[in-house]
């Protein structure tokens, strides 16, 4: 198990390097940083010094080596824009865009998997229709549009909760339906999946054959092979909410880390863009690893791989 | 295109149950949506347009600009005199007192100009106090402000972007505390702010009564930043805000027929244009020929795109600045819409079956289609490369591009020299180095006699307009929205005064 976790949190920590190497050279790309810092009609001087100021004179791998040396000990230095340590701006923004992932992806977890199982228990129901055009539903539609729609629904017509922001509670209802939504249709087909296959299985007809309650076959003894696919996935679909929660969050002004990775990327706000990439990516990476040794627990057939 | 479909389908819905809240009428309070989170409250650190609103709340300039008259009059100064080219002396209001308690008099207004005189200090818009060299303290109450070299529009840039800070706070916060907690002499004082969220303002009851801005009726401004267009209009139909702008025409339109909100479309000094290559930095273009720029100036239906396009309050531009803007000479050479007489300009210039050429432009992308839809009618096909602001620059600048769709602010400076200035006096915008255009233009900057000016600038814009360096297009508008009950008036400068603002 440990030979097992070593590797792949060596692995882990490889992709994240990479990301980040790539993203640097990749904002290089994107024009000239000094232009867009100085603003629209700065004059030849002003970007001049700003550039001298910002060191983008130098080679693009020494400014890479630069940044990740004083990265590594937290410090990612000021951000263009706003010019406060990039640190602070990331604490005060992760903490909105962590709970609206997590409430999200808790959302999805307790409508996908009940309606998966329930739609695998009874195939081609009317419960499994059912289940079946909300997940057609939710893979179609854009989030926006999804989001706007409940905004009007139940914000501007029937006023249940606030349009945007989040002073409250009652603000993260929609953002967490919306995003929450969006990953429920991959879940629920997978768990549906599972559930079919592991419910034809031999040891399931025993395990009903020796007389165990319905209950404890479906939920001991199915589930919990049925769902090791689905631990996978959900750390994936954690891991695109985190990042990709930049429309939920511009809809809402809600005004989380993906927001600020979009606005800083238009800005050519370096800093925040690359320590955004680095913790996001970092995330992703993390949630992977969290869901191999989930798995590997959930089956010991794993570990030996 | 999607979005406009949505935008429609959900202006449609919100018409159907819409029980509008008047919320900020009955505590005097009003709550505002702008897209934009500021990089800093400083106003000297931001160069947004929400930046500059913010900052005519906070603070007071010296002198102040009279929008119904145009003249300049005494804001935190009572009076001004021209010492001589370069000095300029102000007699400074007895009385004032800053939101923190800190009474205000020439140290002041000295610190101040100071420290944004130096580049060093890093002020965002350069251009905005590039002209101080600093000030100097006569008495307590009598300051000179001294230029680098004669420069004419000071008054305006005094009466806008230079505001005055306090300078005992000033020496303790920094740049950095000012971003933060701002203090001013202005009509409002900042008591919240949440980065990305919110502004909370309140009326500052220690105002000074003689202000020209007037004092304000709204007690409590409440500044909300909401990125997405939609979600403002859902805050709007709501009762969540009960202002915004910017909105776009179409939207703006549905608006009005709801009823319970006031649409208002007002200018801006922002003028689109076309720019060519007429003195061959990108290399050799038709567009060296002068009658092949008349022929685009005729191809272009620039009355149609403000009618089907713009819309409001937009107008066509003839001269190369806006009207409004000191020394803008309108009686120029015109080109009226007539494709015809731009075809047999063509053949003249020996392009009788058009020409390729390429085509750059970085915002209203619907616009740059028009044209090249009518400059496809004559023969031309221009090949369009869309790009971001800063990148776009960065190639005009390096000579890489002979034709372009551009537009320019003039930072809502009220002065030709804001604009004509600095894209015809032969820096790195100028593409038509015209050395006649360059020295009247070199001239009438430096000068004070506003007679002098007036004539030079004239003749300089006259044969622009002549030789199309530019095809001046069209100004820009914005709408605003907001509560019927709300007082308020747009002007053309683009900095909305809620100071003036209030309930019915």
């Amino acid at each position: 198990m440990l030979r097992f976790f070593l590797k792949r949190l060596g692995l882990a920590a490889l992709v994240a390097f990479t990301v980040s190497l790539i993203s640097f050279s990749l904002l290089f790309l994107a024009g000239d940083p000094a232009i867009a810092l100085a603003g629209e009609g700065a004059t030849d001087a002003d970007i001049e010094a700003v550039r001298i100021q910002y060191g983008f004179d130098r080679p693009v791998l020494e400014q890479y080596g630069g940044w990740l040396g004083n990265a590594l000990t937290g410090d990612f230095g000021d951000s263009y824009y706003f010019k406060t340590p990039v640190i602070h701006l990331v604490a005060e923004k992760i903490p909105i865009t962590m709970t609206l992932g997590l409430c999200a992806i808790s959302f999805a977890i307790l409508l996908s998997i009940p309606l998966g199982v329930l739609a695998a228990v009874k195939p081609n129901s009317l419960i499994d229709r059912f289940a079946l055009f909300l997940s057609v539903i939710g893979q179609a539609m854009p989030s926006f549009w999804f989001g706007l729609i409940l905004i009007v629904i139940f914000a501007v017509n029937l006023g249940w909760v606030p349009v945007s922001g989040s002073d409250s509670w009652r603000h993260f209802i929609l953002p967490t339906v919306v995003l929450g939504y969006y990953a429920t249709p991959a879940i629920m087909r997978l768990t549906r999946a599972g559930m079919l296959e592991v419910l034809r299985a031999d040891y399931i007809r025993t395990a009903r054959a020796k007389g165990i309650r319905p209950g404890k076959v479906l939920f001991k003894h199915a589930l919990r092979n049925a769902v090791i696919p689905v631990v996978g996935l959900t750390a994936v679909q954690l891991g695109f909410m985190l990042g990709g929660s930049v429309i939920i969050e511009s809809i809402f002004a809600l005004n989380g880390a993906g927001f600020l990775a979009f606005e800083s990327i238009s800005r050519n706000d370096f800093p925040t863009v690359q320590a955004l990439i680095l913790i996001f990516s970092l995330i992703y990476v993390l949630l992977t690893l969290l869901a191999d040794l989930l798995n590997a627990w959930l089956d010991p057939r794993i570990r030996e791989a | 295109m999607k979005r406009k479909l949505l935008s429609f389908t959900l202006a449609s819905l919100m018409t159907v149950t819409v029980v509008p809240v008047f919320a900020g009428a009955s505590d005097n309070s009003l709550t505002v949506a702008f897209a934009r989170e500021l990089e800093s409250l400083d106003a000297y650190m931001n160069t947004d347009r929400d930046g500059i609103t913010l900052a005519r709340h906070i603070w007071d300039g010296l002198v102040y600009r009279d929008q119904k008259t145009g003249e300049y009059v005494g804001n935190l100064a009572t009076g001004w005199s021209w010492i001589d080219n370069t000095t300029l002396e102000f007699k400074l209001r007895k009385g004032v007192v800053f939101h923190n308690g800190e009474a205000f008099n020439a140290d002041d207004v000295v610190a101040t100009m100071n420290f944004v005189a130096k580049p060093e200090n890093g002020v965002k818009t350069q251009r905005n106090v590039a002209w101080i060299a600093g000030a100097e303290k006569v008495d307590d109450f009598t300051v000179r402000v001294l230029l680098k070299e004669p420069f004419p529009a000071a008054l305006e840039y005094l009466a806008g972007p230079v505001v005055i800070y306090p300078d005992e706070y000033f020496a303790k916060a920094g740049t950095k505390g000012m971003g933060i907690t701002p203090v001013g002499t202005g009509p409002y004082k900042v008591t919240g702010h949440e980065p990305g969220k919110r502004i909370d303002l309140v009326r500052y009851e220690g105002y000074h009564a003689d202000s020209p801005k007037g004092r304000p009726s709204i007690e409590k401004i409440t500044w909300r930043i909401i990125p997405e267009a939609n979600t403002q209009f859902a805050e709007l139909v709501s009762g969540g805000v009960e202002w915004i702008w910017q909105v776009p025409a179409d939207q703006a339109e549905r608006f009005s027929s709801l009823g319970n909100f006031t649409v208002t479309n007002e200018s801006t000094m922002r003028i689109g244009y076309l720019g060519f290559d007429a003195s061959d930095r990108y290399g050799e273009t038709p567009l060296d020929d002068v009658r092949v720029r008349r022929a685009i100036a005729h191809a272009i239906d620039r009355q149609g795109m403000v009618k089907s396009l713009l819309k409001g309050a937009s107008i066509v531009v003839n001269s190369a600045c806006f009207p409004s803007q000191f020394g803008c000479e309108l009686d120029v050479p015109t080109y009226e819409f007539d494709p015809g007489k731009a075809r047999a300009l063509l053949a003249e210039a020996g392009y009788p079956d058009g020409f390729e050429i390429p085509f750059y432009a970085y915002r209203d992308r619907s616009y740059a289609e028009a044209m090249m839809a009518n400059l496809s009618g004559v023969g031309i096909t221009p090949s369009l490369t869309y790009l971001k602001y800063a990148a776009l620059r960065d190639k005009v600048q390096n000579g890489e591009v002979p034709f372009l769709f551009m537009t320019w602010g003039s930072y809502s400076i009220n002065d030709v020299s804001a604009i004509t200035s600095a894209f015809f006096r032969g820096g790195k915008d100028d593409y038509a180095h015209d050395p006649e255009v360059i020295e009247w233009l070199t001239e009438a900057d430096s000068i004070t006699d506003p007679a002098k000016r007036k004539e030079l600038y004239s003749k300089a814009l006259k044969k622009i307009a002549d030789q199309v360096y530019w095809l001046p297009l069209f100004s820009y508008n914005t709408n605003y929205i907001y509560n019927a009950d709300l007082d308020f008036t747009p002007t053309p400068d683009e900095i909305p005064r809620f100071f003036s603002a209030s309930w019915k």
